[in-house]
């Protein structure tokens, strides 16, 4: 982690859309009356959701009005939790977990090829489409190694798959989330070694939902 | 190895369907408005009976943890908080429950929350797990459809739930440094005392709980807190939720008894460690954060709370990082330290000071580039930072080195050794152990 | 009372209180950098750590209350240990982290010589480093122009943003990042917008923060230090002004706890560059239209000319703000043998009457008496700007949650929030009469208080706003024997002093208002300002003006002659604060040039005048003052309640004007004489003026 600044080219200002706005002034409502600044690190995310995927300043001031709370304090909160990007990232941000369990599964060979596709840490390709950055641990370590693209993890990655994937999303092609070597979540590959009967009976009604193709990207526009 | 039959999580592959109906199919739901029936202090003292202990790291007695909420309100709400900041290096548990059985943990709530006198829980889901995040919150709005929660619910205690997410930072999983994030701070942990049951969430009686100590609950208390109890060794009952990643064959979670065996949960489950038992050179057993074994340790070893601690490790969040011999042990435990330097909050001078000098000595000793002296500095170092912080982050940065010098001195050794005996050419650095 | 052992000795502490106050009573030092008695406890550094007995960690004695340690088993009370082995490894380990990435720049660092890491290093830490890597760089940020920062050297104790946020009341301050690479800043690197952020400098406890214009200056052991008071206000905050040769390079508070605890404001600290500009430093005398120098012999030969025409009525005297009780006196002496009965201490022309008892221009309930106090009612008022740093225990109780406060008057940002009850004084006769809603939250308060603001007192309809505050004080029986909530807030430091002894017309004398109109019309032949810059100078029309004073301001731009006075650090003086409590000045340095102590230059034209004064010596003029006013003598006490009779402050036209209060400040860094002349104060109020305060999370 390296010291967090404010890009140093802003736009001039930052408005909620219209549902955005009706989105925020909900979240409000789930704390109690006058801890409204509870809500800082959702309406914030909601921004950096809005301004494709980094947090400009004029946000940082548009929520401190909203909750009431001084420029400051959302500027600590803002640089202290590491997800608030400061300065643009590509359309696809890729977060590569670095810590040990993926490291011991290969997450350096993630890197290289990071490295070789994409460019160094932070910078976005030319297109736009694609910047990484090495993260901590993102919690799927039975799946590592890993990255976060955006909202979804891809999981079980080794440097061939992932550059595929890394190709597919640089050409808008669609990709599927999750684990990437056929694997159900977080079940030992090959099958399970428990929850056999409950596996046996609905083993062929695998939840629509989640091998779903998704096509990553930013919610909230 | 535990029978399915004694299995919580039914769903935790998510082979099946995580909504209300498929949950109300393994069992959820199913007579939680008599549990509240019983009262307040029945569920307390099942949760006692039952032995559980939290299943967040620290294995603090969940039922004990509960009784030091207030018994009657002095005017301030009381507040359930459910940790769900799932950060912990090796652990991926809380995650698989949260989107495959995510009523158990809805339901453990309603019951936690009544057993504590609440009426408002706040669910805190890391910031990362956006997925799990859409996935919970569907699975509250259907309870709340159901009225299974909420305002005049057929449970009959009122009990709203509310999600709250984070936006990275692993510090906000401990309790306090949770609480100031939940109140919209940066998340840096609160002197003790006052504890949160006495002042928590704004400054209301509060108990924070892991995900998988909450989701237990209900099953607990359907089952019997001695069906709970009879699992597993003495204090250190149930079943639990192992993740198993690293050099094994088949890298998973699976749920199993408490006490189970290393070898057992890794050859039973993860298809063994990568190249047979014999290529086992480590393992971290509870997470990042305890220190690692090496493997002369590891043929017996048991697996729960009490065994681990007498080793000077720990079951931590049973989160089993496995290490066979191709590791590089130095570098394993150098990027640990790394990653206890990027998520120290920086409030309190061991850790924030500490933890860098830490990892900046053992990067140089994953090359080689350092002294013999420096070990026991290093080991020093840890031991000023240990016990001396605010928060337990600075003892979880200060144990994976002790651990890493404990055992593996003689590697570190070697490793100047091979340095001065051959420094690398001029102008070939070997990479550094992040992309800083 | 709990007991405790504290290295082996048994001692019965207070309730309440932390260990590293139970070990400071004990006379047991404890190390630390964090804690601070007057901020929130952040027990962060982890330099104060201690054993307590059967605790399996050392324990950080700031955070801990003597009230959550148990006694051992046996009921014998708890022990702490200071001197153990645990506890020297835990303060060198803690030392040693705060140095590794500190410059060591001690030779070129400002704070060298008094800088808490420096002498704590040397008490408790190790003489060398095993620290191999790089240390880290932190870049400086620019947070006003009275602060700078190395931030190099910041160990991140947090002090500086406590102090802003709690005491200040200025949420501009934070700690940015996480880590490693936290950094103290403001929201992009702003000016901070507080009058009391020098104060920053002092809680720094290493050379993070340190004083701009004071950067390389001085070193501390060079600079001779003088306990003296502060002018600024009527408070009489505490100070200390550190000189070298000639020249004040300093000043910092001293703790009163009854006054300004340990804070003064900025324009108390950084006034010093005036004192040094504008100085008149000798004599002038008007000729031919010009100023010209002259000696002191032309420039009372000057005023004799005139004077010994002059018949007593048409000759009058004002004093100012900054003057001292003695000049006061001396020129009340010489007023009176000159045969004029036009003198008056309130350049504001604010309606006070002494006779009405001493308690009707005090404040009575004393400046503490806010810690205790539940309802405030503030009625032309600004304590933000009037006196700072009782506007800092103001905003104190406030946010304890216990006080709640009403202003009429302008509204202002005061940094807490308050109901605003209206503009003038009509909004006063609304709760004096108990139409306003806020009249209840007086009465149903234990400790009602209202603070009358200098500028309630100089309003044109003054006596009635003063009569309807004593009605207001008396219906909610603010007014008691035990409790005296009825408060005069003074703004000039000379008043109360210019009150007790009578500074005022005499019989069928002119007051400030009459003295400007008769000079106006050509009724007064000279007019002897002492120090007055705050009155109109061009209603003095053509009368002969004697200015004597320190600095080329106003009055010295009208005058006929000047007479070059001392400064408030350049005598020992006596000044009365707002709550009646007498407090001497000290010299500091000599006054500049031919400049001379006010008493001495007023005591030598009174022979030149062939009016003699009867005494001669700093000590005589005392006398003389505490022969007719006994309680000057008591330094530092507040006698009695100075005589307080509400029923006939009640007394006086019920009719309440229209217009609403002004403002008793217009511009905080510019309200006196010194303050004009000071460049930093000149920046300062031109930075407020840009206007980019205002964001402070206050409203009315």
């Amino acid at each position: 982690m390296s010291v967090r600044r404010l890009d140093p080219i802003q736009p001039e200002s930052f408005k909620f859309s219209a549902a955005n706005m009706r989105w925020a002034k909900a979240q409000v409502k789930k704390y109690p009356k006058g801890k409204q600044a509870s809500a800082v690190i959702p309406l914030l995310w909601r921004a950096q959701e809005q301004h494709d995927g980094w947090l400009p300043e004029p946000a940082l001031r548009v929520v401190a009005e909203m909750l009431d709370m001084a420029p400051i304090r959302v500027y600590e909160v803002a640089t202290f939790y590491t997800m608030f990007n400061l300065s643009p990232v590509g359309k696809n941000f890729v977060q590569l977990c670095g810590t040990t369990p993926c490291w011991l599964r290969g997450a350096d060979d993630l890197k290289a090829v990071c490295r070789r596709v994409i460019g160094e840490q932070n910078q976005v390709t030319e297109d736009g489409m694609l910047s990484w950055l090495e993260v901590e641990c993102l919690g799927a370590c039975t799946n590592a190694p890993m990255v976060q693209i955006n909202k979804d993890y891809f999981e079980d990655l080794t440097a061939e798959n992932f550059e595929e994937l890394l190709t597919d999303l640089r050409e808008g092609r669609d990709v599927k989330p999750g684990p990437q070597n056929g694997r159900q979540f977080s079940c030992p590959e090959g099958g399970a070694t428990t929850l056999l009967n409950a596996t046996a009976s609905s083993s062929a009604k695998r939840s629509t939902k989640s091998t779903a193709k998704a096509k990553p990207g930013r919610g909230g526009k | 190895m535990l029978k399915d039959q004694d299995r919580i999580f039914r769903n935790l592959y998510g082979f099946e369907d995580p909504g209300l109906k498929g949950a109300k199919k393994r069992g959820a739901w199913d007579g939680t408005r008599k549990f509240l029936a019983n009262g307040r202090d029945w569920v307390v003292n099942e949760v006692k009976a039952s032995g559980l202990r939290g299943r967040g790291g620290a294995g603090f007695p969940t039922g004990l943890k509960w009784s030091f909420m207030p018994k009657a309100s002095d005017g301030r709400p009381h507040y359930l908080v459910v940790n769900a900041d799932e950060s912990e290096p090796g652990t991926c548990k809380d995650r698989e429950i949260m989107r495959h059985d995510p009523h158990l943990l809805i339901e453990g709530s309603l019951i936690a929350g009544f057993a504590m006198g609440s009426n408002t829980g706040y669910i805190y889901i890391r910031g990362e797990f956006i997925r799990e995040r859409e996935a919970l919150q569907a699975a509250i709005d259907e309870a709340y459809d159901a009225k299974l929660i909420g305002k005049n619910n057929k449970h009959g205690w009122d009990f709203d739930l509310y999600l709250h997410h984070g936006a990275g930072a692993y510090i906000c999983g401990e309790e306090t440094a949770l609480l100031e994030s939940l109140e919209g701070k940066k998340g840096q942990p609160r002197l003790k005392p006052p504890f949160p049951a006495m002042a928590g969430l704004y400054g209301a009686p509060t108990t924070v709980n892991n995900v998988e100590s909450i989701a237990v609950v209900p099953d607990i208390l359907r089952r019997g807190a001695s069906w709970f109890s009879g699992l597993g060794r003495p204090n250190n009952v149930g079943t639990k939720l192992f993740c198993i990643s690293g050099h094994v064959n088949r890298p998973c979670n699976v749920e199993e008894e408490m006490g189970i065996t290393l070898r057992e949960l890794l050859e039973r489950h993860a298809g063994g460690v990568r190249g047979g038992w014999g290529n086992l050179l480590a393992v971290i057993p509870g997470g990042s954060s305890v220190r690692c074994l090496p493997a002369d340790l590891c043929p017996n070893l048991i697996m729960d709370f009490d065994s681990l601690s007498a080793l000077k490790s720990g079951l931590g969040t049973a989160a089993v990082i496995v290490m066979d011999k191709s590791t590089d042990i130095i570098r394993a435990i150098a990027r640990l330290s790394y990653f206890y330097k990027h998520e120290s909050c920086g409030q309190c001078t061991p850790c924030r000071e500490g933890t860098g000098w830490m990892y900046r000595v053992l990067d140089r000793m994953a090359r080689g580039q350092a002294h013999k002296r420096e070990i026991d500095m290093l080991l020093e170092v840890s031991y000023q930072i240990e016990g001396h912080t605010i928060c337990a982050l600075g003892d979880a940065a200060a144990w994976p080195v002790q651990g890493l010098i404990t055992h593996f001195r003689h590697v570190i050794e070697e490793r100047i050794d091979q340095y001065s005996a051959s420094p690398e050419p001029e102008g070939e650095v070997r990479e550094p152990v992040a992309a800083e | 009372m709990p007991k405790l052992i504290i290295d082996g000795a048994e001692i019965e502490v207070e309730d309440g209180i932390t260990l590293i106050q139970a070990c400071e009573e004990a006379g047991v030092e404890i190390p630390r950098f964090c804690y601070h008695e007057r901020l929130s406890v952040a027990g962060n550094c982890r330099m104060c750590l201690v054993e307590v007995a059967g605790m399996p960690k050392p324990i950080a004695s700031c955070a801990l209350g003597v009230n959550d340690l148990r006694p051992g088993p046996n009921g014998e009370p708890p022990e702490i240990i200071t001197k153990s082995k645990t506890v020297k490894k835990a303060r060198e380990g803690v030392m040693e982290f705060l140095l590794i990435n500190h410059p060591l720049d001690c030779p070129i660092c400002d704070q060298g010589g008094e800088c808490d890491l420096q002498d704590q290093a040397m008490a408790y830490g190790v003489d060398g480093s095993r620290f191999k890597e790089n240390k880290r760089a932190v870049e400086d940020k620019y947070i006003g122009p009275l602060i700078k920062t190395i931030m190099n050297r910041c160990i991140h104790c947090t002090r500086c943003v406590r102090f802003m946020t709690e005491v200040a009341g200025v949420e501009e301050l934070g700690m940015a990042g996480r880590g490693e690479d936290v950094e103290i800043t403001t929201y992009l690197e702003q000016g901070m917008m507080s009058e009391m952020s020098g104060n920053v400098i002092d809680l720094c406890p290493v050379g993070a923060l340190t004083s701009k214009p004071y950067a390389f200056a001085a070193r501390p052991w060079e600079l001779r230090k003088t306990e003296s008071i502060d002018v600024m206000d009527a408070m009489g905050a505490n100070i200390r002004v550190d000189t070298r040769g000639r020249e004040v390079m300093r000043i910092l508070p001293r703790n009163h706890d009854e006054i300004n605890e340990e804070w003064i404001s900025d324009k108390s600290r950084f006034i010093w560059d005036g004192l040094r500009t504008q100085r008149l430093d000798q004599p002038y005398v008007r000729v031919r239209g010009k100023l010209r120098t002259a000696t002191w012999d032309e420039a009372f030969a000057a005023i004799a000319r005139k004077l010994n025409r002059a018949k007593g009525s048409r000759i009058a005297a004002l004093a100012g703000d900054l003057a001292g009780a003695e000049e006061m006196f001396a020129l009340k002496d010489l007023m009176t043998r000159l045969g004029s009965p036009n003198i008056d201490c309130r350049q504001d022309g604010a309606a006070i009457d002494p006779a009405k008892g001493r308690g009707g221009y005090l404040f009575n309930s004393g400046l503490g008496g806010i810690d205790t106090a539940d309802a405030l009612l503030l009625i032309g008022c600004n304590p933000r700007t009037e006196a700072t740093v009782l506007n800092a225990r103001i905003r104190r109780r406030w946010s304890s949650g216990q006080l709640k406060v009403g202003l009429i008057g302008p509204e202002a940002d005061l940094s807490y929030r308050y109901d605003y009850i209206g503009a003038g004084p009509q909004s006063l006769a609304d709760v004096a009469s108990g139409k306003h809603p806020f009249a209840k939250v007086l009465k149903s308060a234990k400790r009602p208080m209202l603070i009358l603001g200098a500028a309630a007192l100089a309003h044109s309809g003054g006596g009635a706003v003063m009569a309807h505050a004593a009605r207001l004080a008396d219906m909610t029986g603010m007014a008691g024997e035990a409790w005296n909530g009825f408060n005069v807030l003074h703004h000039a430091a000379s008043r109360v002093a210019g009150l007790d002894m009578g500074v005022l017309p005499a019989k069928g004398g002119l007051d400030t208002q009459a003295i400007l109109k008769a000079a106006k019309a050509g009724k007064l032949d000279v007019v002897y300002l002492l120090g007055a810059d705050e009155i109109d100078m061009a209603s003095l029309g053509n009368a002969f003006v004697i200015y004597q004073g320190t600095h080329g301001d106003a009055g010295a731009h009208r005058a006929d002659v000047i007479l070059p006075g001392a400064a408030y650090t350049e005598k020992s003086a006596i000044y009365v604060n707002t709550e009646g409590r007498p407090q001497m000045t000290d010299r500091a340095i000599f006054p500049p040039g031919d400049a001379r102590e006010d008493w001495a230059i007023i005591r030598a034209l009174s022979a030149v005048l062939g009016k003699t004064l009867d005494w001669d010596a700093l000590s005589e003029v005392r006398d003389a003052i505490f022969a007719a006013h006994p309680h000057l003598a008591m330094i530092d006490e507040v006698v009695g309640d100075g005589g307080f009779d509400l029923k006939k402050l009640a007394r006086g036209s019920a009719r309440i004007g229209k217009q609403p209060f002004g403002r008793a400040v217009d511009d905080f860094y510019l309200s006196n004489p010194i303050a004009r002349a000071s460049a930093v104060m000149g920046e300062l109020s031109a930075m407020t003026a840009g206007g980019t305060s205002g964001a402070t999370g206050t409203d009315g």
